[in-house]
């Protein structure tokens, strides 16, 4: 084994004893990366070539120096005696929708590719402050506006380490993508509908959506910033808690970053799940879509496989101790989707008019007349299909006179959907959940260009975790298997306000539980 | 269904959202839009009874985790230069834009 393939938690006891060096372990990453990654995503990248076809491309921008240099000054800290910090000497990547001091800062858009950060992101400072080791910026959907990567302006975009000819899904694909091949062992992504959980089951990794609120999101490049959540992608449990213990907290530059304390995720993991009371609803074991061409809405169960792997989790976790709580009714789960379409378009739009081609980024290259054609067509040219969609859905939907019937709806429809989750989780309730165990994804991962351009049936493919973004709620979604194609299924984990540590808990006695399965030395494709 | 947002819409919509889009890209993003909002429209057959209130955050902001706002204090930035170094257009530390164009009101 290399030491790309172990974990956090492992390379930073490692390095404290002295066994191995930080450069080392950069060394052993890079390397990886130079194995599997391919041509980094660029701007107009060229016809896909076979061989692209046979690698991951994680990467946007790579920056080896910027990560040797913090190497280096962790193995110099070690060398002199002092305290290295939790994370030191662990590399990770960071989703290009985060601004790093000094990097191409890019959002996966054109109209940001010339764009360098002046300061860097709370969650990227704290986790180097912490000794992490920055390997680079990794890809994602266009601003994050999507589930599978492909519409990210640069290109090739990643693949599915698992299987190459599939999605890693999106948004934080690029992050589920690296931590899945073994480039790093952690990555920070950002969840605003299930774009941390989502990729993360397609991936077969560790994605934790944590409260809204609970992390920072100074820095972030923003999307629907009532629903944005930055968090952690690993490959197992503990190295999210890990994670969590660094990213969390309250921060001065960011007035929703609550000012809660935040518990020693480490210290309750080993705790045991006995008394616990985890809720299975059967709103969550079937999906709900537009048939758009009569208009009408059809029901699906899941797969079976996707169902049975959440049946045997709540079995295994009621032989550790917990107690499963059947027919926990989630009646508002269905409406996560078109509720999101309004609010987060309403958002989207609101962000992104501050490009605009003056202060930064691009501005396009022909000669204009005035400042608002400039205007125009720099947005024009900058922006993809998918960012100009959110725009004008947005300012369409909250126009004057279409917003008492769509985006207020919406907003009521919103509270609607917070309430299941209250109701769930209410300790004097009918319930009185710790947490609720549903599917991540009503599908594996796709094959690429299998729904691309379709931007409802993408969409859709957040039923299953929008909801906790429009409830603010923590959800974690964690490896579970592979199906008959060989691709990994992801469980989610759903719990109330701040309680990421129960879900982390309850994450790693399941861990403890299927520690033996065979799937778990299942190496993805583009290892073997 | 008749669509909702026709040709004359979208096109009011790119005017007022500022964007310029070529006719294939205008095609593909009406169509989109227009599927969208039939999603939406589940939206429409939810009762609502008049107490449920919109929610703005998921997550209810008590005075209790609301950090407390800080001062509204100057704060010299270390490198003004590299913030205008970002600019398409600058000359002598101004921002350079075509032409804004007036109107004068009657």
């Amino acid at each position: 084994m290399e030491l790309s393939d172990l974990s956090a938690h492992e390379l930073a006891l490692y390095l404290r004893q002295r066994r191995i060096s930080a450069v080392e372990i950069l060394e052993s990453c890079l390397k990886r990366i130079e194995a599997v990654d391919g041509r980094p995503g660029r701007l107009d990248g060229g016809p896909l070539t076979v061989e692209d076809e046979q690698k991951v491309h994680s990467f946007i921008t790579l920056t080896p120096e910027r990560a040797r240099a913090q190497a280096e000054a962790v193995d110099r800290k070690i060398a002199a005696g002092e305290d290295p910090g939790p994370l030191a000497g662990v590399p990770f990547t960071v989703k290009d929708i985060f601004c790093v001091e000094g990097t191409p800062s890019t959002a996966a858009s054109r109209i940001l590719a010339n764009f360098t950060a002046p300061y860097t992101a709370t969650p990227v400072a704290r986790m180097e402050a912490a000794g992490a080791v920055m390997l680079g910026k990794v890809n994602l959907d266009e601003f994050t506006y999507g589930s599978s990567n492909e519409s990210s302006a640069f290109q090739p975009s990643p693949r599915n380490p698992w299987k190459l000819d599939r999605v890693p899904g999106g948004s934080s694909g690029g992050s589920t993508a690296s931590v899945a091949a073994g480039e790093a062992p952690l990555s920070i992504g950002t969840d605003t509908a299930g774009s941390i959980r989502q990729p993360a089951a397609f991936c077969g990794v560790v994605g934790m959506k944590p409260t809204y609120g609970r992390v920072s999101r100074y820095g972030l490049i923003a999307f629907a910033s009532s629903l944005d959540c930055p968090g952690p992608v690993a490959r197992n449990v503990t190295d999210a808690a890990l994670m969590m213990n660094t990213i969390a907290g309250a921060d001065p530059h960011d007035s929703t970053a609550a000012n809660v304390p935040v518990p020693d995720y480490l210290a309750a993991l080993e705790q045991g799940i006995k008394g616990l009371r985890i809720g299975l609803s059967p709103d969550y074991f079937r999906i709900t879509y537009p048939n758009l061409q009569n208009g009408t809405f059809e029901t699906q169960p899941l797969p079976a496989e996707i169902e049975a792997s959440v049946r045997r989790a709540a079995d295994l976790l009621a032989a550790m101790g917990a107690e499963i709580v059947e027919g926990v009714p989630m009646p508002n789960t269905r409406f996560g989707i078109p509720a999101y379409f309004v609010i987060s378009r309403v958002e989207a739009a609101s962000n992104l008019h501050r490009f605009d081609g003056v202060k930064y980024g691009y501005r396009t290259p022909e000669p204009m007349n005035d400042l608002r054609a400039m205007y125009r067509q720099s947005r024009g040219q900058g922006f993809g299909a998918q960012p100009k969609l959110r725009i004008l859905m947005g300012m369409y939907v909250s126009a004057a006179q279409y917003s008492e019937q769509y985006y207020n709806r919406a907003l009521r429809v919103r509270t609607l959907i917070r309430q299941d989750f209250d109701r769930a989780f209410d300790p004097q309730g009918p319930y009185r959940l710790n947490a609720l165990l549903t599917p991540t994804t009503p599908t594996t991962a796709f094959k690429m260009a299998a729904l691309y351009g379709d931007s409802v049936l993408m969409q859709y493919a957040d039923q299953l975790t929008v909801p906790a973004n429009h409830a603010g709620v923590p959800g974690v979604s964690l490896p579970a298997g592979l199906d008959g194609e060989g691709l990994p299924i992801g469980i989610q984990l759903l719990g109330p306000d701040y309680r990421e540590d129960v879900l982390l808990r309850i994450g790693r006695a399941y861990e403890e539980a299927t520690e033996t399965d065979p799937w778990r030395r299942v190496r993805p494709q583009a290892l073997l | 269904m008749s669509e909702a947002i026709t040709p004359e819409v979208f096109n009011h919509l790119v005017e007022l959202a500022a964007l310029a889009l070529d006719p294939q890209e205008a095609e593909y993003v009406r169509k989109q839009l227009n599927n969208q909002l039939k999603a939406i429209h589940e939206l429409e057959a939810i009762p609502l009874e008049g107490d449920i209130a919109a929610t703005s955050h998921g997550v209810p902001y008590t005075v209790q985790i609301s950090p407390a706002l800080r001062e509204d204090e100057w704060q010299p930035y270390p490198n003004p230069q590299g913030i205008l170094a970002q600019a398409p257009d600058s000359s002598d530390s101004y921002i350079v834009v075509p032409d804004i164009p007036h109107t004068t009101l009657e």
